[in-house]
């Protein structure tokens, strides 16, 4: 064992933890859209700074790898991934964030079919399934996992099309309603910018892993 | 421009059968590092470009060396000329216990040279190239051992620059100086290979990476990969280099 094994261990299980807790926010988002529940939105909003300070941890970690053992290879790369997806993570938290606070803002009882409508409780979901994706690859070095995200990502995509059509359609029906509606529509947003960046974070586990970037069509 | 080429070169010390089948190229004005653990052939395959293991009792080497196109072990050869196109720096500073003007004179001297005013223009040019001169302008009669180690590495330079080689073998040249010393050192290297190709055995993996545009990684004789350092440090392609540079065994 070198000595920078416990060091790369002791990242990996931070960045295990702030994949864990990042997939919890969104759970919690999901309860919170799913039936407007108050209480879940506010857990959102309190677990968010733990995201952040375990992102600084991951910075400062890195920097002192970085540093004070100059890795080369796959250490490198693992180093280089983990700044990267911890940036993603800690995004995906602070739109889990932004979710949440709409719900505590805007949400009553009466609003939840649009989102329904919008099918953002399956977008949540296949989300969710591309974290536990990115466990699985990060967890165990697997690349499979990785690479299977993007499909997922297109479904996000597609979601986020069709929802739009769904809201231009409600807006003509009902004009008064028109600004809760657009108001709502950014969450479907905020979910598909969610998958792209899981998908950023498959791009570096394939690139930590196998040392190809395949990011920007590459 | 390849300057070296080695086909299927073995070598062996009595029966022990120290490199196997190496086949490479070296570009010319290019810096090639040696890596490997101890023991894995990289300095005796150095050694080979200027057949100092010639004298070394049971060698014996199998395969071809050419340079410049020309296979060195062939009989007509003369190792004075093969050594004057082909210097070499140890990894102890080995001043001779000279002033510091003869020591960047000698090979000079005893290549029969007697012109002063060239042997003058020619010393200094070469102080100047190992970084040296303006240390040591105001002293050139003073013994090179009132040097300090790092002076005294540049100075064993400077002696392998005067008799103008195209060629520089460095056998660990700075694992003997300090940090900084160590670092004038890789400056020179990279300066220098501008005008000269060389070669660097070494047991610091952040040096190769920092100054050679070529690594060579071997292991039990064995030529295991041989690309360029950006790619051997970030993505080798073989499992055994990838565990040696990062410090996963060796």
């Amino acid at each position: 064992m070198v000595t920078l094994d416990p060091e790369l261990q002791a990242l990996k299980e931070n960045l295990l933890e702030m994949l864990d807790l990042t997939k919890k926010q969104l759970a919690s988002c999901l309860g919170a859209i799913e039936d407007g529940n108050m209480k879940m939105a506010k857990d959102v909003l309190q677990k968010e700074k733990r995201i952040n300070d375990l992102e600084l941890n991951i910075d400062r970690d890195c920097e002192n790898i970085l540093a004070l053992h100059n890795p080369v290879a796959t250490d490198l790369r693992f180093v280089l991934a983990t700044l990267k997806i911890s940036s993603n993570l800690e995004r995906i938290g602070d739109n889990s964030k932004s979710i949440a606070k709409f719900v505590t803002k805007n949400i009553k009882k009466s609003n939840l079919h649009i989102l329904e409508k919008f099918s953002a409780k399956r977008m949540v979901n296949i989300a969710i399934s591309m974290l536990d994706d990115m466990g699985e690859a990060v967890e165990h070095d697997r690349v499979e996992p990785a690479k299977r995200i993007a499909e997922k990502d297109d479904e996000l995509d597609e979601s986020t099309k069709h929802a739009l059509k769904i809201a231009t359609k409600l807006i003509k029906e009902d004009p008064e309603n028109s600004d809760l509606i657009i108001k709502t529509y950014t969450i479907i947003r905020r979910l598909e910018r969610i998958g792209d960046y899981i998908k950023n974070i498959g791009e570096e586990v394939v690139f930590h892993l196998e040392g190809k970037v395949i990011k920007h069509s590459h | 421009m390849k300057i070296i080429e080695t086909y299927k070169v073995n070598a062996f010390y009595g029966s022990n059968h120290v490199l196997k089948d190496i086949t490479m190229e070296i570009k010319e004005n290019s810096v090639t590092a040696f890596i490997g653990p101890s023991g894995c052939g990289k300095s005796t395959f150095l050694r080979m470009f200027n057949r100092m293991n010639d004298y070394i009792d049971g060698f014996r080497k199998e395969g071809d060396i050419l340079i410049n196109g020309k296979d060195i072990y062939k009989k007509s050869v003369k190792l004075e000329e093969l050594r004057q196109e082909i210097g070499m720096v140890f990894q102890k500073p080995n001043p001779f216990p000279k002033s510091i003007f003869e020591n960047a004179a000698y090979g000079l001297k005893i290549r029969g040279v007697k012109d002063k005013k060239e042997i003058n223009e020619r010393v200094e040019k070469s102080l100047k190239k190992a970084a040296l001169w303006s240390e040591v302008k105001d002293q050139l009669n003073k013994s090179a051992f009132s040097l300090s180690g790092g002076q005294q590495q540049r100075l064993c330079i400077a002696r392998a620059l005067a008799v103008k080689p195209s060629i520089i073998l460095m056998d660990e040249p700075a694992s003997a100086l300090d940090p900084i010393s160590t670092s004038k050192i890789e400056e020179l290297i990279s300066e220098l290979k501008q005008q000269y190709t060389i070669i660097i055995v070494t047991h610091n993996m952040q040096q190769a990476a920092r100054i050679s545009d070529k690594t060579a990684f071997f292991y039990l004789g064995d030529l295991v990969e041989f690309g360029k350092t950006s790619e051997i440090f970030t993505k080798p392609k073989n499992k055994q280099t990838e565990n040696y540079v990062t410090g996963r065994f060796g």
